[in-house]
């Protein structure tokens, strides 16, 4: 590819979410997804109108408590992201997100996991779990946040994992 | 997921009020209100379209409602479900409502009584001016460097 060329291609994100409040928290994310290609990827066809005519995806919902519907759900997002190669996966959870971060970095994607803004005292099961997996991080509450330092809460280079989530802002 | 003691604690004052400009949706639940109209699902345009023409909301401390009722400039009014009652599985809506209430954001009770006080002052609140259709612009910047690869 020449340089142009690689300066001229646009960016793919897949932007992912479970329903309710972690869906609008995702479509809070929008601006900065300007000048990229985005699928959306979430548990509701009710959903779509949110975002015109964006490449839109629909996956079942399930929650822990539902182990055949977490492995349905696994499977989908495994070949979603199969399907549309993205550059870079950003999601604001829940189960969903855990998997489409896990899967985006088996295929070489580069990672980020917001912590819902409803997760205020600690952060969200999936979030502890997936975090360190994540390349970036994010908690909406500075009370939450690792040591401001830029240790934790990213993975520049090489496998170091963060140690914490970072606090960047938030969506409100 | 429906919330029962919501409901029925905002039936029980639009009876008692004689209030009958109360629209609720009331989710998968078997219980009926008695004295509001209500629906079990709207979908999100049309969720959106009833908070847009709403005086105020009340609500559980989720963050869908919230929100929603933010980016339109409604004074909104929550009450957390609570993990002792099932209503979710831990206190986490009850950390967001203090949280958020401290901020300014919301109005919070936290059970049915509070609920019919903040109910009786709802005709009084006014929004705080609607919040703006996105995250903050550090939010935003973060990302999109991080999608640009310019180092989180």
């Amino acid at each position: 590819m020449t340089r142009d060329a690689e300066h001229a291609r646009r960016p793919r994100v897949l932007a992912i979410a479970s329903g309710g409040g972690h869906w609008v928290q995702l479509l809070r994310l929008r601006p900065a997804f300007d000048g990229c290609d985005v699928t959306y990827v979430t548990v509701s066809e009710a959903y779509r109108a949110d975002v015109a005519d964006a490449d839109f995806r629909v996956i079942n919902d399930a929650t822990r408590w539902n182990k055949i519907g977490l492995v349905r759900m696994a499977l989908k997002i495994g070949w979603i992201l199969a399907r549309v190669r993205p550059d870079v996966v950003i999601t604001t959870g829940a189960a969903p997100g855990f998997f489409a971060i896990r899967a985006g970095r088996l295929l070489g994607a580069r990672t980020v996991w917001l912590d819902s803004i409803a997760n205020v005292e600690r952060l969200s099961l999936s979030g502890e779990r997936v975090g360190p997996h994540a390349d970036l991080w994010l908690t909406q509450w500075p009370h939450l946040a690792g040591a401001p330092d830029g240790g934790p809460g990213v993975r520049p280079t090489g496998r170091r994992a963060p140690a914490a989530p970072v606090y960047r802002g938030a969506v409100l | 997921m429906p919330f029962d003691r919501l409901v029925r604690a905002v039936d029980a004052w639009a009876q008692a009020r004689g209030r009958r400009d109360v629209f609720a949706q009331i989710g998968p639940t078997d219980w009926r209100p008695a004295h509001i109209e209500h629906e079990r699902f709207l979908d999100p345009p049309r969720f959106r379209e009833r908070v847009a023409g709403a005086r105020a909301i009340v609500a559980h401390a989720g963050m869908g409602s919230i929100l929603t009722a933010l980016e339109m400039g409604k004074p909104i009014v929550v009450l957390p479900r609570r993990g002792d009652l099932r209503e979710t599985r831990n206190d986490h809506q009850v950390a967001t409502a203090r949280r958020l209430e401290a901020l300014g954001r919301v109005r919070a009770a936290y059970d049915e009584n509070q609920l019919t006080d903040l109910l009786d002052r709802i005709d009084e609140m006014s929004g705080t001016g609607s919040i703006r259709g996105c995250a903050s612009d550090e939010l935003l910047d973060a990302i999109r460097g991080f999608i640009h690869g310019e180092g989180p």
